[in-house]
């Protein structure tokens, strides 16, 4: 399943998008929890009872400020997250 | 002189935005026969409903507005359809919670969430052809993609707003002073197309139409050009996760024609037909998730 995190405002498309099947049986020993700074990854049991990748709810409605210091526009040439999960789960729209 | 009022004089406040409440049983069925009854209660932030389902079938239903908290919202909806067909709580095998209140549901043996309800309920009354949903609930705005089974694939939502959802549908109503029904049909009695407003935010929206009436736009032109709106934005939504045929709409906004078609028009593919109530497509989900999870405690 792909599950979009984020939203849409005046100002752009904020969304991360997380390729669940990839979190079943995980291959990076779960290294999205730890690499992002801002600890916005959490496991949970879905709806369909694998245990996958998230975006914490509070952040999903701040991802563009909460994911600016990770940014090329700070310096970062890739993102931690995306680095991290090397299954390649993790995609951003922006 | 007397400047008390009397409470009889006092002017009606009418309730625009009231939409109807509804209480359904199949009387077909007699669910004292059954082998296994399962309960869905979706208990959204503007409407709650409670649906029955026996031996997998739809059986009952009721869908009224959201109280001051989730326990007793999920209690009034299920004792609403309860006491219409004769059943007790002891009767009930299985309840689903779902909903932005799921987990607050006192007597549910499960909580799962609104999104893959919904696509279950959607498969139910659109059948295994649904692919594409849209739910436009009273506060948040749902896309879903799901397989012919009503599993999702693919999700978004957005929740940020009230823009494009029920509420601001409601204050629109309100503001015009003309009943949430006939908004839609009336979005279409105008003389010349008209131009989305250009922020379905509720508070931004309000002072636009009202600017708009000021401007000499008729109140249909300015619902009209509030129901573009909201159909451009979740038309955006959409393009997000892709519009695949089998397109169904969940949610009140779908008894809105004025919202419906506009999408229909801008997809350029028309939304599958049903004769359930699209309010209660996540109700219904979650009672068919119950009836699969007891039938596999049945025959464990
Ligand atoms: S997001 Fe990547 S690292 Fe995290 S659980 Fe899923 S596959 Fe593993
Ligand atoms: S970009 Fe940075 S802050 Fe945003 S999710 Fe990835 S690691 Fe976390």
């Amino acid at each position: 399943m792909i599950a979009n995190y984020g939203y849409k405002d005046g100002s752009g498309e904020y969304y991360i998008s997380i390729d669940t099947d990839k979190c079943i049986g995980c291959t990076a020993d779960r290294a999205c929890l730890t690499a992002c700074p801002k600890l916005m990854f959490e496991i949970i049991t879905d709806d369909y009872d694998d245990e996958v990748a998230w975006v914490k709810k509070p952040n999903c409605r701040t991802l563009a400020y909460d994911c600016a210091d990770c940014k090329p526009s700070a310096g970062y040439t890739s993102l931690p997250c995306m680095t991290a999960c090397t299954p390649g789960a993790i995609k951003h729209s922006w | 002189m007397n400047a008390e009022v009397k409470a009889d004089t006092l002017p009606e406040k009418k309730e625009f935005w009231r939409w109807q409440e509804n209480v359904w049983v199949d009387e077909s069925k007699d669910w004292k026969s059954a082998k296994i009854i399962t309960c869905g209660i979706d208990v959204g932030s503007v409407s709650s409903q409670a649906v029955l389902v026996v031996d997998g079938e739809l059986y009952g239903y009721n869908s009224m507005r959201t109280g001051n908290n989730s326990p007793d919202s999920a209690k009034n909806a299920l004792a609403g359809v309860m006491d219409k067909c004769g059943m007790k709580l002891e009767d009930i095998h299985f309840v689903v919670g779902t909903g932005y209140g799921r987990v607050n549901v006192p007597f549910a043996h499960k909580a799962i969430t609104e999104i893959a309800c919904h696509a279950r309920g959607a498969n139910y009354m659109g059948g295994n052809g649904v692919r594409t949903i849209l739910d436009m609930g009273g506060q948040d705005c749902k896309a879903i993609h799901c397989d012919d089974k009503g599993k999702v694939t693919n999700f978004l939502m957005n929740d940020k707003c009230a823009a494009g959802t029920g509420r601001g549908m409601e204050v629109i109503s309100d503001l015009m002073q003309i009943p949430i029904a006939e908004l839609g049909p009336r979005s279409f009695d105008i003389d010349s197309d008209v131009e989305a407003v250009s922020s379905v935010c509720v508070v931004f929206a309000k002072s636009e139409a009202l600017g708009l009436l000021k401007a000499g736009y008729t109140k249909n032109k300015v619902i009209a050009a509030y129901c573009q709106a909201m159909a451009e934005r979740v038309v955006s939504l959409l393009e997000r996760i892709g519009v695949e045929e089998g397109f169904f709409i969940t949610g009140g906004i779908a008894k809105n024609p004025g919202v419906v078609k506009r999408i229909e028009k801008l997809l350029g593919i028309k939304a599958m037909d049903t004769k359930i109530d699209s309010q209660i497509a996540g109700a219904l989900g979650a009672a068919l998730f119950g009836y699969t999870l007891q039938s596999k405690k049945a025959a464990a």
